[in-house]
Parts: C-alpha cells; structure tokens; sequence
C-alpha cells in the first residue's frame, strides 16, 4: 500500500521538477560526514600540528617557540639520523627485496609445481606455513627470537653447539658488527608470507595454457618462470614492492622488542628514533622534524608505486585486449 | 618430468616450510619444561613431562585475563565501527559517485599511507587534553579512523561495481539510501565486508607503537603491549619468556587457523584492487 503511495508520490515530484534531480547528491554526501569529520580530527589536526611543531623548540609543556629550520639543520648534521636512515635502507632489503623474491619463486614453485603434481592441498599446507609469521603480533615474534638468538643458553646457539660449529656461536643481538643482520633475518621470516600470498593469488588469474605451452616447446622450470610468471605478476610485484618498502620504513616493535635501537645504535631506525626523541629525550619539536621526513619519504615511495602499478596494469590490459 | 626429479624440490619446499614454524615449535616444547630442567637440558631437548607453573606463573603476574579482555574489546570495537565507517564513506562514493570523488578517495589512501609516527605525539598531547589519555576509548576511536581509510579504499572499489539495476529497482519501489544501504547494499556486500572485520581486528590487535603509548596502565594494556614492554624491560627469565611468547602466539594461531580462507582471499583482494 505503501509503495504505492510512495510511486505516486514520486510521479507528482517529477511533475514539479527539481526534487528529483536535486535530492541525490546531497544525501549522498551526507553518508561522507562522519568519515569526513573523524579524519580531521584524528589524521589531519594532528598532523598539521606535527608538521607545524617541527618547525619550533618545543619540549611537551608550555607553548612551542617559532625556530624557522632550525630542527632541520640539526638534523642533517645529527649522524644518528643519518645511521638510523641507512638502517632503514638495510631494512627494505630484508622487509621488500628479499621476500619479494623469495616469495617470487617459492610461489612460483607452489604453483606451477607442487599445485600441479601433488595437488592443490598439498600447496596450501605449504603456502599456510610460510603465511603464519604474518599473523603474529610484532612484538611477540620480537619475544621468540630474542630468545632463540640469546648468547646463553638460546636455541641457536645450542643449535650450533649441537652439530659441532660451536666457534660459530655469537651474541647475536648484542654483538654491534652482528646485529643489524639478526634483525635483518628476523625481519625475512617475518614477511615472507605477505608476498608469497600475493603472488600466488596473482598466478591464479594467469592463463594455464602459457604455462602448457611452453613446456610442449619444452621450456624448463626457470625459463617458464622468467619468460611467463615474471612478466604476468609485474603489478603485484610493484604493489608488494611498494607495501613492503613501507612497512620497512616503518618497522618500529621489532626493534623496541628485539634490540632497543641498540647495541650502540647499531639497529636505530627513524621511528624508534623519533619515538626515543618525543618521549625520552622530550625534544617534541626535534622528533617531530624526523617524523616529518620520514613522512615525506614514504608519501613520495607510495606514489612512486601507485604510479608503476597504474603503468603495469593499463599495459597488461593493453595486451590483453 | 620424471617423479624422482620432482621430490627433491618438494623436499626442499617442505624442509623450508619446516623453517617457518619450527620457532612455534621450540616455544611451545619450551613453555612446558620446568626452570631445572631447562638449565640441565637446554632449550633443544624433549620435555620430560608437562610442567604448567611456568604458564599459570606468567598469567598471574601480568593478569594475562585483563589483558587479553582488553585486547578483544579493542581490536573488537574498531573493527565493528571502523567496517561501519568504511561502509558509510564507500556507499558515498562507489554508489553514490558524489562530486569530487577521486579527490576524497585519494585523501583516504594518503591518510592511511601516513606513518603512525606523524601522529603519535599530537594524538598523546590531544588525548591528555581532552581527558582521553590512558583509556581504551582513545585507541578504539584512533584505530576505527586509521583502518577506515584502508576499508573506504577497498570498498570503494568494490560499491562503484555494485550492480545498478538493484539500487534502481529498489528506490523505484520507495526505499530511500539509507534502507538502500542497509537492506540491500550490506547485505550483498558480505563477503567483503567479513574480510575487512577479520583484517580490522587482527591489525588493531597486533599494533604496538600507538597502544604502547597511549595504554600506560597496567588495566588498560593489550596483550601485545604488555607482553612488548616485560621483554623491552628484560626482566624475565627464559622460562618466563617462553610462557610470554606461548601466550602471545595462541591467539594468533588461533584466529589463523579460524580465518585462514578469509585472510589469504582477503590479502589477496586487498592487493589487487
């Protein structure tokens, strides 16, 4: 009864013109007011502030005094900066480049050779394997291996006594020639999995017959995954490229959990400087400089990688079509 | 391909998987020896018997109940109200097309590419100012915005290839947008919005730099917070530290092997769109 009532309703309105045509697009963006609102206040304010404390001398209490650039110029001469920036830099090794193409052949591997000869199963037991690091809370990987990298008593040294390389043994985490790489491997097993799920995702949309046919030309396994795999998940490997390298940037409870910065800065990077900075030094203005630049750089990485991924998939569609 | 030339490579796979979860294994071996027979055996070797002191120990002393009570109420919150939010932004965007929309969404993307590191002071000076600081509240209401901007960019994505014909047809037959939205939109969408609930509440649930300080009190901490800040402290013992990681990986193995479709579909989706 109702609708009828309604259809009516709507007919007259259609006689007079402009509700209509009118109605949609404000009660549309009505639905955008709270997301709208909530983002001011919890992104944008803060922010804004963040930006503009970075350009002042400001210790938490009272108000900020103006100081132009002079954070900045602190900054560039700071070699702590400049060594927790080149962390970082071993940081997207570990984080992006490594699993990228770790992730590359093992689900290549995964798929084009475990999935087709031990069945699909088999394939995803493995893939779950790879994948459940990524599940566990940062801080908690952080617990498991700096205990299994203890110099007393951990796992791998014992591990190493056990099989007769007990000249092998080290403070891995404490040793300041050795630690950035334990982070750097802790960091591997980490994030294997994100890329490995991605890709193997990607695979799936790949067209079987490629694969088919070129082992009837009789291609081996490595000239199929460079000739065919490669090519056909280029825009998932800019996205996991992309994602990863942030992350890395912004790898801060591994390194509170594992290392503290430490042994003698040897595993500092920008966020647990910027976060000793605020909180332990209360030098605000200073760690908000930091955080400043690390925002530029991973702002100017995101559109980097949205750009080569737009490029990726226009051309694969260009081919496609 | 001869069936002896393919094992060596299932071999490997495996033996490397093995890699992957055998940490799991030694906390776990590890979790249930006694102190004695830890010092006497070392970490490698099979437990003797069960011995739980150890596990009960930990949970008492860092009220392992609170936190992990804590730790659903947040991570359960923000994905509730931040899925909420993603859908309303989404539904703005992908169905209703309003003006501007490619600026709105980029502005969404760009907020949530911004490391937590740009915000975190401001946010403590805020919270202490509003008298926010050390609650729940704060984290939910900060986590809810941040995972929203990644949920707006995926659903609006998937809202803007919502079939039409079905929103036509339902307003021709009265419905306004909002029982659009809710008796139509939402419930075809549910797939999609199940994975963001689960990738909402495990993030929410694994995030450490903004819990860590905003949640000082011992009552208000999660379980990753607390577990962090006893290891950073370096105040426990090798038994201790591995009831701490035993009972900081059971959650997660658990919401793994409940969510494992769901999340690997889900990163999948994530990334290709």
């Amino acid at each position: 009864m109702t609708v009828t009532v309604e259809r009516d309703a709507r007919v007259v309105g259609k006689d007079h013109g402009s509700r209509p045509s009118r109605r949609p697009r404000t009660s549309y963006a009505l639905f955008l007011l709270p997301g709208i609102l909530a983002f001011l206040a919890v992104v944008v304010l803060p922010f804004v502030m963040n930006t503009y404390v970075s350009f002042t001398d400001w210790q938490g209490v009272g108000s900020p005094t103006w100081s132009g650039l002079a954070n900045y110029r602190e900054l560039m001469d700071d070699s702590e900066f400049w060594a927790s920036f080149r962390h970082s830099l071993f940081m997207v090794v570990a984080m992006a480049a490594v699993p990228t193409v770790i992730g590359l052949v093992l689900a290549a591997a995964l798929f084009d050779y475990v999935g087709k000869h031990f069945g699909s199963r088999v394939a995803a037991v493995l893939r779950a394997c790879f994948y459940l690091p990524q599940v566990l809370p940062i801080a908690v990987a952080g617990i498991v291996w700096s205990w299994i990298l203890a110099p007393d008593n951990g796992s791998l040294n014992a591990l190493l006594n056990a099989v007769g390389l007990g000249s092998w043994q080290q403070d891995w985490l404490g040793d300041p020639d050795i630690a950035l790489y334990s982070v750097m491997g802790v960091m591997v097993w980490v994030q294997i999995g994100f890329p490995l799920v991605v890709f193997m995702a990607g695979l799936q949309r790949v067209d079987p017959q490629l694969y088919e046919a070129a082992e009837l030309d009789g291609a081996g396994w490595w000239r199929r995954f460079w000739h065919i795999t490669l090519p056909q998940i280029r825009p998932e490997t800019y996205v996991v490229l992309t994602w990863c390298s942030i992350a890395a940037l912004k790898v801060f409870g591994a390194v509170y959990v594992l290392t503290k910065g430490g042994p003698g800065g040897a595993t500092n990077v920008p966020s647990y400087f910027s976060f000793t900075t605020f909180f332990e030094k209360t030098q605000v203005g200073y760690g908000a400089a930091i955080s400043t630049v690390l925002t530029v750089i991973i702002l100017a990485l995101s559109l980097v990688g949205l750009k080569l991924q737009t490029r990726a998939e226009d051309a694969e569609e260009g081919a496609r079509a | 391909m001869t069936a002896v030339r393919r094992y060596p490579v299932l071999v490997a796979l495996c033996l490397a998987a093995l890699f992957m979860i055998v940490p799991f294994l030694i906390v776990a071996v590890n979790a249930i020896k006694s102190p004695a027979e830890y010092s006497q055996n070392g970490p490698l070797s099979l437990p003797d018997g069960l011995y739980l002191d150890g596990l009960k120990d930990f949970w008492e002393r860092v009220d392992y109940s609170q936190k992990l009570v804590n730790s659903v109420l947040i991570s359960g919150s923000v994905a509730l109200l931040a899925t909420v939010l993603s859908v309303l932004n989404a539904y703005a965007i992908g169905v209703g097309r309003i003006k501007g929309r490619t600026w709105v969404l980029a502005f969404f993307v760009l907020a949530n590419m911004l490391p937590q590191e740009a915000l975190v002071y401001p946010v403590y000076y805020l919270s202490k100012e509003v008298g926010l600081y050390d609650t729940r509240l704060s984290v939910i209401i900060v986590f809810t915005v941040i995972q929203a901007a990644f949920g707006t960019y995926l659903l609006s994505s998937v809202l803007g290839q919502f079939p039409r014909e079905i929103i036509e047809a339902a307003r021709i037959d009265g419905a306004d947008k909002w029982q659009v939205l809710w008796r139509i939109v939402v419930p075809v969408s549910r797939p999609t919005l199940g994975v963001l609930l689960v990738f909402f509440f495990i993030w929410t649930w694994n995030e450490f730099l903004l819990p860590l300080v905003m949640l000082i009190s011992n009552d208000n901490q999660t379980v990753s917070v607390a577990l962090g800040v006893l290891q950073g402290q370096r105040l426990m013992d090798a038994t201790m530290t591995n009831a701490a990681a035993l009972l900081g990986v059971l959650p997660a193995i658990v919401f793994f092997l409940v969510f494992q479709r769901t999340l690997t579909r889900g990163i999948a989706v994530g990334a290709v769109k």
